[in-house]
């Protein structure tokens, strides 16, 4: 009985580390506290547009004084970590699949679909073969004259 | 106390028990196995108010944030890059049909029925009118017979009393220093009580790793002053977060002072994310 005590207390010594414990009350925070650490250096991979910009700075200017200048570079280039330099370039993506996100049209005016000008993605507004961007410029999307 | 009740039992004469007797005896098993529980909870109790720690708490309240998440469900349009920054800045694989955060899509007709769906976490945004009713299948919805229709983001509540925290068997869930509730990878055995636990269902099994995975509101993010990729990519201020230890924080200030709710207030889990323009329909 002693001896199993003491192989138990011996095995919790070696296996549990010293940080692990109450840090805070037992219900809630009884935890490993070098967990929290490893947390917080989880690389970060979404690295915001004054990023992008500071290279694309067309792009970044183009975008910022259009209707768009509410979305995220990353949002439709994919996360920035690695580019430029393991990264060579980022996707510029399937247009019409990252355009319909916001401008397909949804029956749905309680919703904020309602204040986003939304159309039928597909033909006629877009015939087969095209992409948005070869009517619109993604960075700069001006209402263009009927057709 | 609790050791001497299991060896008394055995001796007791049989067959000639009085009712007395029995109600005695019975209230003294009950008082043996109450007891334990009474005294732990009086240690750890006691420990837990201790005034060391209560001053403690006090000085690192001010300089550790406690954060809070606000979500606008007016501003959701339903785009899902949230999502879809959520899943690549945590690595949780793209095609899996799991997500630490997902949209869903509320259609609400006349007669009454209210249409959930959120197709792969909302990742690639909502694109047809259809509604996805699982296995492939779609349910068309005629736009006259809809009496409302909006999108919910939703996340891990990271609740005051997160009842995933309180289930787990070997303490590798638990709630960090700045109230994000965290799973340790290395610890966690996979045995999914906190999976069942959480009303929200905001738990699942990492594909890879095999541990429970979870909003971490991005800790890795927010502890280096980032926002948390969900409210970084989102175009339209749907999601927002805030430090209620920050006297200057805005959106802090906004849930504080302004008409907020909460999803499953009845559960007592006390949750952390805040939404403004929920429907009754939302749960
Ligand atoms: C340090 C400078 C730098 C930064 C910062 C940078 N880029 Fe680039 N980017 C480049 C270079 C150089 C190329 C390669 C251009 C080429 O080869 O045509 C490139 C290529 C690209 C391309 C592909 C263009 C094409 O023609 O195929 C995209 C899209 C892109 N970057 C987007 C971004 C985004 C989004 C960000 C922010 C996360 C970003 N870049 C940040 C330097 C940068
Ligand atoms: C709404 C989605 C969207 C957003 C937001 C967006 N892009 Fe693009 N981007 C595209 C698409 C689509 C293309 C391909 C357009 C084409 O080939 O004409 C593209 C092309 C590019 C290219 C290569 C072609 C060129 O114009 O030089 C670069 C570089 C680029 N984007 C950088 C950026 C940067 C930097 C930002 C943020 C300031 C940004 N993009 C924001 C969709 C987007
Ligand atoms: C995150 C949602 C979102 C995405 C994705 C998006 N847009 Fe937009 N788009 C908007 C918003 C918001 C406006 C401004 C609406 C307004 O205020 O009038 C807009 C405006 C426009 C307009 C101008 C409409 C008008 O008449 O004023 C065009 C054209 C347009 N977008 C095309 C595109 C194309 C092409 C893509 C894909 C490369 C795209 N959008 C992707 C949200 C989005
Ligand atoms: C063949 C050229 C062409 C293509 C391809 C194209 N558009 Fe357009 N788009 C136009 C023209 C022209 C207009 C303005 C006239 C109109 O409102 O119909 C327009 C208008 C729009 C508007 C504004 C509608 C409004 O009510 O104000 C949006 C949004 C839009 N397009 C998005 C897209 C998206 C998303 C795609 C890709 C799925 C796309 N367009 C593909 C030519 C095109």
């Amino acid at each position: 009985m002693v001896f199993l005590v003491v192989v138990l207390l011996v095995a919790r010594a070696i296996y549990i580390p010293g940080d692990f414990g109450i840090h805070g009350t037992f219900t809630y925070n009884f935890y490993r506290q070098a967990n929290v650490t490893e947390w917080q250096s989880v690389p970060v991979k979404y690295q915001g547009r004054s990023y992008c910009g500071s290279c694309h700075q067309r792009n970044y200017d183009l975008i910022m004084a259009s209707p768009h200048s509410v979305i995220q570079c990353e949002n439709c280039h994919g996360p920035g970590i690695g580019h430029p330099d393991t990264v060579k370039k980022l996707p510029i993506g399937n247009s019409r699949q990252l355009c319909a996100r916001c401008h397909t049209y949804l029956p749905y005016p309680a919703s904020g679909r309602a204040v986003i000008p939304g159309i039928d993605p597909g033909a006629p507004h877009a015939p087969t073969g095209m992409e948005c961007y070869d009517c619109h410029n993604p960075h700069q999307p001006v209402p263009l004259p009927n057709s | 106390m609790s050791d001497e009740l299991p060896e008394a039992l055995p001796k007791e004469p049989t067959g000639s028990i009085s009712r007395r007797d029995f109600l005695k005896k019975t209230g003294w098993i009950a008082a043996g196995v109450l007891a334990p529980a009474g005294a732990l909870e009086l240690i750890f109790g006691l420990k837990g108010a201790s005034s060391a720690q209560a001053a403690e708490a006090a000085t690192t309240a001010q300089t550790v944030p406690h954060w809070q998440f606000l979500v606008d469900a007016n501003k959701c349009v339903g785009c899902g890059f949230c999502v879809k920054a959520c899943k690549l800045e945590n690595d949780v694989p793209y095609e899996a049909d799991a997500s630490r955060t997902w949209v869903e899509r509320h259609v609400v007709t006349k007669d009454g029925v209210s249409h959930v769906d959120s197709p792969n976490s909302a990742r690639d945004g909502f694109t047809t009118p259809d509604i996805d009713i699982g296995e492939g299948k779609t349910l068309q919805i005629n736009p006259e017979d809809i009496a409302k229709a909006f999108f919910v983001p939703k996340l891990c509540n990271q609740c005051n009393h997160p009842p995933c925290v309180q289930v787990c068997p070997v303490g590798a869930t638990y709630k960090g220093p700045d109230g994000v509730v965290l799973v340790d990878r290395t610890w966690c055995i996979g045995c999914g009580y906190c999976i069942n636990a959480c009303p929200y269902g905001a738990r699942f099994f990492h594909p890879v790793y095999h541990t429970a995975e979870k909003c971490t509101f991005c800790e890795h993010r927010i502890s280096k002053g980032l926002l948390p990729a969900c409210v970084q990519a989102c175009p339209f201020a749907a999601r927002r977060i805030g430090n209620q230890n920050d006297p200057t924080d805005g959106v802090a200030e906004v849930i504080a002072t302004q008409r907020v709710e909460v999803l499953k207030a009845e559960y007592g889990t006390n949750p952390q994310c805040f939404y403004i323009g929920l429907d009754s329909e939302v749960r």
